[in-house]
């Protein structure tokens, strides 16, 4: 008999995760639309709801009562597993963030985080890269050719530009010599000394780390998947319905957990700028009990770990609608000979300052 | 072979380092957009707020009585012939005995008719008029609608109310079965 794993508090805690990203995935459309009109001028969305609020609702209940099409010749099971699987893997990447510290309730602590493994990052980067397959098998089961060229044109552009991330990161991993992004986020806050992110150790690998995220993520100026002029569409031509939208939406979570991960492992993720010098003074001077103190300062910490995210959702949108996308060859170019040999040098430096000891 | 002497001369220099860097010029761009964040919103809520009209503003056509609730317009035919679009048509008729409350002189319109789709609202009528009956009205605008028909304005739409009830059905000389037809077709669509 098969048995059922018990459902403790770490379930309610998973629940939680995945509810907070699909939650702000979905209003990172409103947040598209609001910011989109902010900077041409315009008001944007303000029909559903006090200030257009409920057009995220609108939005879905839009997309499922749209007409489901399948092209035809096209592998329906596969029609429907790629944007499915674009789905999973931008969801399951979300587990093993760390969104705080551990709360402690009596003898019961636990951790603000989906799953905790010490492979966080290695986890990250395998889901990631199986989201090409959703891009991938969604552009060969449309059964059209300007959707495969699109799907191929994604999975190379995703396949070039995930090298140099995981060259960006390589750095990262070097300095703390731990995968897992709790130990990572940790060593990012040492007790009295002020503070220290990583940002400040490694400035040239965040770069090529956040432009890597915009292309991993297919967003402007690297949206290269998606194309009214060359491909129609995209790799997402044939997709109508609740399917686009599932595509859409992967995009959107992606955009949430990339955010996350560079939260964590650049801007020091729950840490915050004098957090044990204020639990302390919680203690000392306010007579607070030091576990009551500490689960206050983990609950700001999310707060400050969710602030930086939003920055950088913004930032995402902000570029999206300021710069103009890039051609195809500049590119491959910019991913192959600019970054990834910048992603190398980065390494370089980053072992010989660790060999003599500057940064450890 | 040169024509004028406006032409530039355009010089490609080598960029500079900080031009193929690029990101200089991205920071630029991004801050440009930053401005326009907080900038004053060009775009108005539009059934909520609406701009004010220009006073020199020609909007939909009203067909004006005078103080005693009397009909201007004596069916001259001046509006007609001023209207470059030749969309106004009329039948005139002559008033009879007891309707001197409703029409002001002895000629009136039966029918008055003006043509939205041809009408391109440039007053001419209003300045050819002797009665002074023809105005546009300068906060109105002709709604839309989906029918074609339902953009020929008759006397119904366009004389001055005096009130709900005493407003001739497109002024025509209609059956009394076509008159009742009519009413219930224009009151259930809005006016």
């Amino acid at each position: 008999m098969i048995e059922l794993p018990a459902l403790g508090w770490q379930s309610i805690v998973i629940f939680v995760v995945f509810a907070v990203s699909l939650l702000i995935a979905t209003y990172c459309t409103y947040a598209e639309r609001v910011i989109a009109a902010f900077l041409q001028d315009r008001v944007g969305p303000d029909r559903a709801g006090p200030y257009g609020l409920a057009q995220p609702l609108a939005d879905a209940v839009k997309m499922f009562t749209k007409e489901e099409f399948f092209p035809g010749g096209a592998n329906k099971a596969l029609f429907v597993f790629g944007p499915c699987l674009a789905m999973i893997t931008a969801l399951m990447s979300s587990a093993v963030i760390p969104f705080g510290n551990n709360l402690v309730f009596g003898n019961n602590a636990f951790f603000l985080q989906g799953i905790e493994v010490n492979i966080g990052m290695l986890w990250i980067f395998g889901v990631v890269s199986l989201g090409v397959y959703g891009v991938m098998i969604g552009g060969w089961a449309s059964n059209n050719k300007f959707s495969l060229l699109g799907a191929v044109r994604a999975a190379s552009q995703n396949i070039s530009y995930e090298l140099a991330m995981g060259m960006a990161l390589i750095a990262v991993l070097m300095m703390s010599g731990t995968l897992s992004l709790r130990e990572i986020t940790l060593q990012q806050s040492v007790a009295g000394e002020w503070h220290f992110w990583n940002i400040a150790k490694q400035p040239l690998g965040f770069i090529i780390f956040l432009v890597c995220a915009f292309a991993e993520t297919n967003r402007t100026p690297f949206d290269l998947p998606e194309c009214e002029t060359e491909l129609v569409g995209g790799y997402h031509t044939e997709y109508s319905s609740m399917k686009l939208g599932l595509y859409l939406f992967s995009e959107y979570v992606n955009i949430f957990v990339v955010s996350a991960v560079m939260s964590v492992l650049y801007f020091g993720g729950f840490n915050f700028p004098f957090q044990y010098e204020l639990r302390d003074w919680f203690v000392n001077s306010q007579g607070w009990e030091l576990t009551s103190a500490q689960n206050l300062i983990t609950i700001l910490g999310t707060l400050g770990l969710f602030a930086k995210i939003f920055a950088f959702i913004f930032f995402f949108m902000w570029i999206r609608w300021t710069l103009p996308r890039f051609r195809y060859d500049q590119l491959m170019r910019l991913g192959w000979t600019i970054l990834i040999p910048l992603a190398v040098v980065n390494i370089l430096i980053t072992g010989g300052l660790i060999l003599f000891g500057v940064i450890q | 072979m040169q024509l004028t002497n406006r032409a530039k001369k355009l010089e490609k220099k080598p960029m500079t380092l900080a031009e193929r860097a690029y990101l200089p010029a991205i920071f630029q761009g991004l801050s440009i957009t930053m401005r326009h964040f907080f900038m004053k919103k060009a775009t108005i809520r539009y059934p909520e707020e609406t701009r004010p009209f220009s006073p020199v503003f020609r909007g939909l056509h009203v067909l004006k009585r005078d103080e005693q609730g009397r009909e201007r317009c004596t069916a001259c035919g001046l509006c007609a012939v001023a209207c470059p679009a030749e969309a106004i048509t009329m039948v005139a008729g002559e008033r009879k005995k007891g309707e001197e409350g409703l029409y002001r002189e002895e000629k009136y319109a039966i029918s008055y008719e003006v043509n939205m789709l041809r009408c391109i609202f440039c007053g001419l009528c209003e300045e050819a008029c002797p009665k002074a009956a023809v105005y546009l009205q300068p906060d109105k605008m002709a709604p839309p609608r989906f029918e074609r028909d339902e953009f020929v304005y008759g006397k119904d739409r366009l004389v001055e109310p005096v009130s709900p009830d005493q407003r001739s059905v497109r002024g025509i000389q209609l059956t009394p079965e076509q008159a009742d037809a009519l009413r219930n077709k224009l009151a259930t669509q809005p006016a």
